[in-house]
């Protein structure tokens, strides 16, 4: 099947039900997306589907052709994304980082869809598990984010 | 030792070209005949700590610096300190720095005490006049280097960030630039070496940027799960249901050979495996072998999990223990204290077990080479340790045994050596069998199956007050398993102080106390987690000492002021906690959004650091939320504030997860939950507010990572005990009940 990664045509030989996660990372070697419960429960293989953010662990690979897939690798392309690094920079949010991937992914999610988003859809929208305990960090970059653009 | 203190006396010299042309790891220390042939680490002493410079510090042509370092990264920030430390005498901005771990070796044994571990919050403090004298070496090098290119005494050169200076010239030239002939330098005596002074300091000292923020902000920092070489198979593995149960039969084996992707089945001790071209394949292919698995056999070597163990009913079998009993500390006459004060106060107390959960599950990929020597890429916090053990099981020379430690995806703990609980034996053996490098990745459901558990302990407390409220007697009897007990099997000579630590070495001016151990071997194999003996001590100990403050008629706050009344730093960093919570103020009382709260304070002194934290609490739904925990850390002085802030809002989540909702329960000798749906931790919603204090008291250095967790729990459960009248003596809160 051919899957649309990065803005780029990969023809990919997977079961249609191999999680896009384990294609993405054993099958084109795209590791920057990673692997922590296999159970959509911590959020670390966040990537975007058209724009959404979706955990590609229990998402089909066979669901997704004809889908524009965003991974960690390319969201500097994005306008928002390049934003969301850079405060993630700025912040020093990431500690072991691990789940920052999916931290940026789902930050860049919620700003393209909501480019000032209030603390209450933060919240919503913010909920993917560190270990390390970088939610406050987390939180205000994307607060900082949320308020450049309100400026 | 003896080849170490030749080189010494002799002026080290290795050259640097011989040190690129090894690519680092290893092989540059082995090629100089260092006595690495055993896999132990014998320890410098401490003059002779860190001077082997080449063996650290690469200066590349554009004036970048490589950084080996004796230490792991996994979030706690220790290679940005590193970089810090080791820039500064440099004189190096550390953001010219690229720091990677540094193999196994004598050469990287830096700490103070004799070790190479990354743990008990001992990197920084261990090592930091020795990291700092590294630097200054290297830059004496590099002055040498200057004065011979440039033709001047050395005498007339200084340092600029990152450049030789001749000031009477003019003239000046990169490090990059003399670095070739730098390393070639012979290594000065140590004792030649004066460092900056502190008040010179540029980046010690001040929040200097992580060096690892842009790659973990965008993918492109590795751990080992990442890792992948040519022709690598991968694999995954399916674990006896309880530790020490054997393979007895696979009633499947052809059909799984036959699934697609899957390239062998093995049998390993106490596990099955499949190795396939994807993880996804074998990963599916080993969770379909049906597996009669065998009890134990009576010699196991493992501890053999039963197949009844309940760990609530281990609560009651540990309260039920009378002896015999040890003590760690007995000063004054505690039992006629205790007789003799005018009211007395028993209570029990006991915590749960926990897992590690950081978020990258265990890997391990191994590589035979053709010559017979083994790659291994694999978390660890003690290569040493590692390597020898591989040493063992392979029966391969340390020598031939190159290992990698990549980044970390949280640690907590987690990567020491636990027989029973890492994927590289497993790995290693896989990769043998197959003849190809083989990566084992396991499963967040074989990893909650596996992990090592933070010990439990249920302490009975009695104390005596007297006619004034005061406290004059207090005693601790823990019954318990340490984590260093339970890796040793038995009970050690003397107290494992990480039993009892939290417990034993309080400051408080209680003149009769006696702090002892009931040893208690348990079912689950047990580890380290992060702050150890003190994740549960303090909750004990600090929620009991609320308990004899209400029982007194005194404020908990005002009354560890009055015994700490002698102790300056204590009382210091107390009222900096108080003030900056806006001033102590217990409450009940109503927020501003209209709902009730109080707040809790407690204080604990691990890892060579202390720590005072205020909560403030309300009741949700039920439930305890935590808005805001108030901080102050002093851990006599620091290399990098903004750091520190970090680890104790990581310090606090923990606490708090450990305090509200986490807890590994054990049912019929199984783990009732196997992945994050039934082992819940902190979440976002939960996080509190975390405000930090740093009080640099100037006493010696100690530990950032762990000491910010400890007083966590008891602040919030005093917290909810003014709040709501309940005194919570057990975690985690959710299993109480609150209105």
């Amino acid at each position: 099947m051919e899957l649309r990664i990065n803005q780029k045509a990969y023809q990919v030989d997977a079961d249609a039900d191999t999680p896009l996660l384990w294609v993405i990372r054993d099958d084109l070697g795209l590791t920057g997306t990673k692997y922590g419960c296999g159970l959509a429960q911590c959020g670390a293989c966040s990537v975007l589907v058209d724009g959404n953010v979706v955990r590609s662990c229990v998402t089909p690979v066979a669901a997704l052709v004809g889908r524009e897939i965003t991974t960690i690798e390319a969201i500097e392309s994005d306008e928002v994304g390049k934003r969301v690094v850079a405060t993630w920079v700025e912040h020093q949010v990431a500690q072991c980082g691990y789940c920052q991937s999916g931290q940026v992914m789902a930050a860049t999610a919620l700003l393209k869809h909501t480019p000032a988003p209030s603390k209450a859809q933060i919240e919503a929208a913010m909920i993917n598990l560190c270990r390390c305990g970088t939610y406050n960090a987390i939180h205000a970059a994307v607060d900082a984010l949320a308020k450049q653009e309100g400026a | 030792m003896s080849i170490l203190n030749e080189l010494l006396d002799a002026p080290v010299n290795l050259s640097r070209r011989r040190f690129l042309a090894s690519t680092a790891v290893g092989a540059l220390v082995i090629g100089f005949g260092l006595p690495l042939g055993s896999g132990r680490v014998q320890a410098a002493t401490a003059a002779e700590r860190g001077t082997q410079v080449p063996a650290f510090l690469e200066i590349r042509p554009d004036g970048t610096v490589r950084l080996l370092s004796p230490f792991m990264e996994g979030g706690q920030g220790t290679h940005t300190a590193m970089a810090q430390i080791v820039g500064e005498e440099l004189d190096a901005d550390p953001a010219t720095f690229i720091v990677e771990a540094a193999p196994p070796g004598e050469a990287y044994v830096v700490m103070e005490n004799g070790m190479r571990i990354t743990g008990g919050s001992m990197s920084v403090r261990m090592s930091y006049p020795t990291m700092r004298r590294l630097g200054a070496l290297a830059r004496a090098m590099l002055l040498q280097a200057g004065a011979k290119q440039l033709g001047v005494p050395v005498g007339e050169l200084t340092t600029q960030p990152g450049r030789v200076v001749h000031a009477a010239s003019g003239r000046s030239l990169g490090y990059g630039e003399l670095a070739s002939s730098a390393l070639d330098m012979p290594v000065p005596d140590p004792a030649s070496i004066t460092l900056r002074d502190p008040s010179q300091f540029r980046w010690i000292g001040k929040p200097v940027k992580r060096l690892d923020a842009y790659d973990k902000s965008t993918g492109k920092a590795l751990y080992s799960i990442d890792l992948k070489v040519d022709d690598m198979l991968h694999a995954a593995v399916q674990h006896a249901p309880r530790l020490g149960m054997t393979v007895g039969s696979l009633r499947n084996q052809p059909q799984v050979e036959g699934m697609k992707g899957v390239h062998s089945v093995h049998v390993l001790p106490g596990a099955v495996a499949v190795v396939a071209e994807r993880w996804w394949h074998a990963k599916r292919a080993v969770e379909a072998i049906q597996v009669d698995w065998q009890e134990a056999a009576a010699d196991s070597t493992l501890r053999v999990m039963p197949a009844d163990f309940s760990s609530d009913k281990h609560f009651d079998f540990l309260a039920a223990q009378q002896g015999p009993v040890r003590d760690d500390e007995n000063e004054g006459d505690v039992a006629a204290a205790l007789k003799g004060g005018k009211t007395q106060l028993e209570a029990t107390y006991h915590n749960q077990y926990l897992n590690h959960g950081q978020l990258e599950p265990p890997s391990a990929l191994a590589r035979f080479n053709p010559d017979g020597s083994l790659d291994i890429w694999l978390p660890n916090q003690a290569p040493d340790m590692f390597r020898a053990d591989i040493a063992k099981r392979t029966g391969l020379d340390p020598a031939q045994i190159n290992l990698h430690s990549p980044l970390l995806g949280g640690f907590f703990g987690r990567h020491f050596l636990y027989d029973s609980a890492n994927p590289y034996p497993q790995a290693i053996a896989l990769a043998k069998a197959v003849g190809r490098p083989v990566k084992l990745i396991w499963s967040r459901e074989e990893e909650f199956l596996r992990d090592v558990l933070r010990p439990v302990a249920v302490v009975k407390f009695r104390a005596a007050l007297d006619d004034k409220g005061l406290p004059v007697a207090i005693e601790a009897v823990s019954a318990t398993e340490g984590p260093t007990e339970a890796l040793a099997g038995k009970q050690g000579d003397k107290i494992d102080p990480t039993a009892v630590e939290g417990l034993s070495g309080k400051s408080y001016a209680i003149p009769n106390k006696r702090i002892a151990q009931i040893y208690v071997k348990g079912a689950p194999m047990l580890g380290y987690w992060r702050s150890v003996g003190n994740s549960l001590n303090d909750f004990f100990y600090e929620s009991f000492l609320d308990e004899l403050a209400d029982k007194g008629g005194h404020d908990p706050y005002e009354l560890r002021l009055h015994l700490l009344r002698d102790n300056p730093r204590l009382t210091t960093l107390l009222q900096a906690a108080g003030e900056l919570s806006g001033g102590w103020k217990r409450g009940p009382f109503t927020a501003e959004d209209g709902t009730r709260r109080a707040r809790g304070v407690a204080m604990a002194s691990p890892f060579g650091s202390h720590t005072a934290a205020i909560a403030e609490v309300s009741i949700e739904n039920g439930k305890v939320k935590v808005h805001d925990i108030w901080q102050a850390i002093d851990p006599g002085s620091i290399v990098n504030p903004a750091i520190v802030e970090a680890q104790v809002n990581g310090a606090v989540a923990l606490g708090l997860s450990q305090t509200l909702l986490e807890e590994a329960v054990y049912v019929d000798g199984k783990p009732r939950a196997r992945n994050y749906d039934l082992y819940p931790i902190l979440g976002p919603a939960q996080m509190a507010r975390v405000h930090v204090r740093i009080v640099e008291s100037g006493e010696k250095m100690g530990g950032i990572g762990e000491p910010p967790l400890p007083a966590v729990a008891p602040a919030v459960a005093n917290a909810v005990a003014q709040l709501t009248g309940q005194r919570v003596r057990s975690l985690p809160l959710s299993r109480h009940t609150f209105s």
